[in-house]
């Protein structure tokens, strides 16, 4: 019954075919231009009517990217700063998260409450006193400015609690009569039960700290630690019109993130779904 | 006998004593793991939150000179967004910015997810291009625009021009700029509100449709008298979320129009200009007085939302 059915041609699926693919184009013409533009000669790139496909490929504004501005630095502070903090935000808030959930302690509703009204606040109401703390420490310029206010997050606190909750109770009760101590429980029992959950903190914590811009502008302002998308910033203030370039260096710093997405996809709707069903 | 009662009674006490004191050896153990387990993330958030947020509340209070001094003003900063028209601007750019940006881009969201969530074959596929936005530097995102909205080599002004369309100005008209940013909001969200409405709309049973069926309800009937009603947890959240997000609006105000256009004025939201007054200008006390008054808005809004989801929002 079911291939009779395929092979009749729905007018409904096809109207739906049709509207999600027009919406499609739109989605991804962005990203087909910026790729095209940056193997394009400045030429070519304003010429009207437009150069589709260039005559040859320019990667020459690849190498300029790299030669005026530190972008292989960029690429590294990057890097190590979006893998500490999502180190640090799941060691931390899952053991906050564990206790939170699994174990009863005075103190244990205001303190939680106090962590999460974290959330409600807009990030602006902390951040000049968070760049003064920086500049107390003398900070600034360094990575651990950029990657010690994100160690810990009542967002991935709040996330993580949700989905401890949600596990039975009985499950640390045979670990506990065999004398394991909460640490063990955690580690060895919940931490490998809550995969679903980190891995959605994970995403969440790579993206945000792969793409922020704000914070890195006012700690960051020496190129040697800038972070890509703060680079990029400093790239568009050098080629303000020269658009290969700028198309270039916005390929650079994008492509890590649509890779990951690509081959991780699942995760990435799974926790996103994750956030907005627990939350 | 009773000799016996009372030896029984002796060692329920003794048994009872140790239980109580295993128990308590057992709590200890309890709190001492719960606050070390707690304590980077309470450490964290009284550093850089909870005593940020006292102190931006006492900076609003104070000007800055030269240096990094600072003296107290009283309600000077206050008096300022009130009779200067920075932040009125702002704030008016701000409401507009989330007016057009948060329905039409979850209207979108949810025709999108209602049309992925039919039968069809490459479900996978429109995810994949529709989400890719999401996971786009902002900052990149707002550089790819820019170029495409060029007024005189920009893709969308020679596409308009093939229909004989003189494309506008799109970034630099100040009537134009703001709307121009909105439509890259709207772009850049889609993906992300379509895959919470898709998994709230995979949540909802089949049994409702039936039924509907049975009764002979239309595609529309079914679409507003069931899917937006089981739905409206999903769309609470994700309008939630929008409003919060759009409301804080930054990179693509900073890349797109940045401080030394002429339009920023036109298109400067609440939270740029809390960025131009406390890192260009050097104007913190100032600025600290807007982030509060960001902080008052938000909150009075998302209080109006949890307050006015009882007129919209049904849980089964």
């Amino acid at each position: 019954m079911s291939s009779k059915t395929k092979k009749r041609i729905n007018p409904n699926k096809l109207v739906i075919h049709i509207i999600l693919l027009v919406g499609a184009v739109i989605m991804i013409a962005p990203f087909l231009w910026m790729v095209l533009t940056s193997v394009k000669t400045f030429g070519e790139s304003t010429q009207v009517p437009p150069v589709i496909i260039p005559k040859s490929l320019q990667w020459e504004n690849f190498s300029k990217v790299f030669t005026t501005l530190p972008f292989a630095m960029f690429y590294w502070n990057t890097i190590i700063t979006t893998i500490c903090k999502t180190v640090g935000q799941l060691m931390f808030c899952s053991l906050a998260a564990y206790a939170f959930a699994r174990i009863k302690f005075p103190g244990q509703n205001v303190l939680f409450i106090l962590i999460i009204s974290v959330l409600m606040v807009p990030n602006q109401a902390y951040i000049i006193p968070q760049y003064l703390i920086m500049v107390k420490l003398e900070w600034l310029n360094t990575l651990t400015a950029l990657i010690v206010p994100g160690v810990t997050s009542a967002f991935g606190t709040f996330l993580l609690r949700q989905f401890f909750m949600s596990l039975p109770k009985d499950l640390e009760d045979a670990a506990k009569i065999d004398g394991c101590n909460h640490f063990r429980i955690y580690w060895r029992i919940m931490l490998p039960l809550a995969k679903p959950g980190l891995i959605a903190l994970a995403i969440f914590t790579i993206l945000w700290s792969w793409n922020d811009l704000m914070w890195p502008l006012i700690v960051n302002s020496s190129p040697s630690k800038m972070p890509l998308s703060a680079g990029l910033a400093s790239l568009q203030g050098q080629y303000i019109t020269e658009f290969p370039v700028l198309m270039a260096g916005a390929l650079l710093a994008t492509w890590p993130m649509i890779l990951m997405f690509i081959f991780l996809q699942k995760y990435f709707v799974e926790g996103i779904a994750l956030s907005g069903t627990k939350g | 006998m009773s000799s016996e009662v009372s030896v029984n009674q002796e060692s329920d006490v003794k048994i009872q004593k140790k239980t109580k004191f295993w128990l308590n050896k057992q709590k200890r153990g309890d709190y001492f793991w719960a606050y070390l387990m707690i304590a980077p993330t309470l450490l964290g958030t009284i550093i850089f939150n909870i005593w940020p947020l006292l102190q931006s509340f006492y900076l609003s209070f104070t000007e800055w000179g030269a240096f990094g001094s600072y003296s107290w003003k009283g309600i000077v900063n206050y008096e300022r967004l009130f009779n200067e028209p920075d932040l009125l601007i702002a704030l008016k750019n701000t409401f507009v910015f989330t007016i057009l940006s948060v329905p039409l881009g979850i209207s979108l969201s949810i025709i999108v997810a209602v049309l992925l969530n039919q039968k069809i074959k490459g479900v996978t596929f429109y995810r994949t291009l529709y989400f890719l936005p999401v996971v786009t530097m902002p900052a990149a995102v707002a550089i790819v625009w820019k170029w495409l909205y060029n007024a005189d080599y920009g893709l969308i002004n020679y596409v308009l021009s093939l229909f004989s369309i003189q494309g506008p100005r799109w970034l630099t008209d100040p009537n134009l700029a703001l709307y121009s940013i909105v439509l890259v909001a709207v772009w850049g969200a889609i993906g992300y509100n379509m895959v919470i409405i898709l998994s709230g709309l995979q949540g909802i049973s089949t049994t409702y449709y039936e039924a509907a069926d049975i009764d002979g309800a239309g595609m529309f009937v079914k679409f507003f008298k069931i899917t937006l009603p089981l739905l409206s947890p999903t769309l609470f959240f994700v309008t939630v979320m929008s409003l919060i997000n759009t409301f804080q609006v930054f990179e693509l105000i900073f890349m797109m129009i940045g401080p030394n256009s002429l339009v920023i004025e036109n298109t400067q939201t609440v939270v740029y200009l809390f960025y131009e007054e406390a890192f260009i200008n050097n104007d913190k006390g100032y600025a600290a007085a807007i982030a509060m008054a960001l902080f008052l808005i938000i909150l009075c809004v998302t209080i109006l939302q949890f307050k006015l989801q009882k007129k919209w929002v049904h849980y089964e």
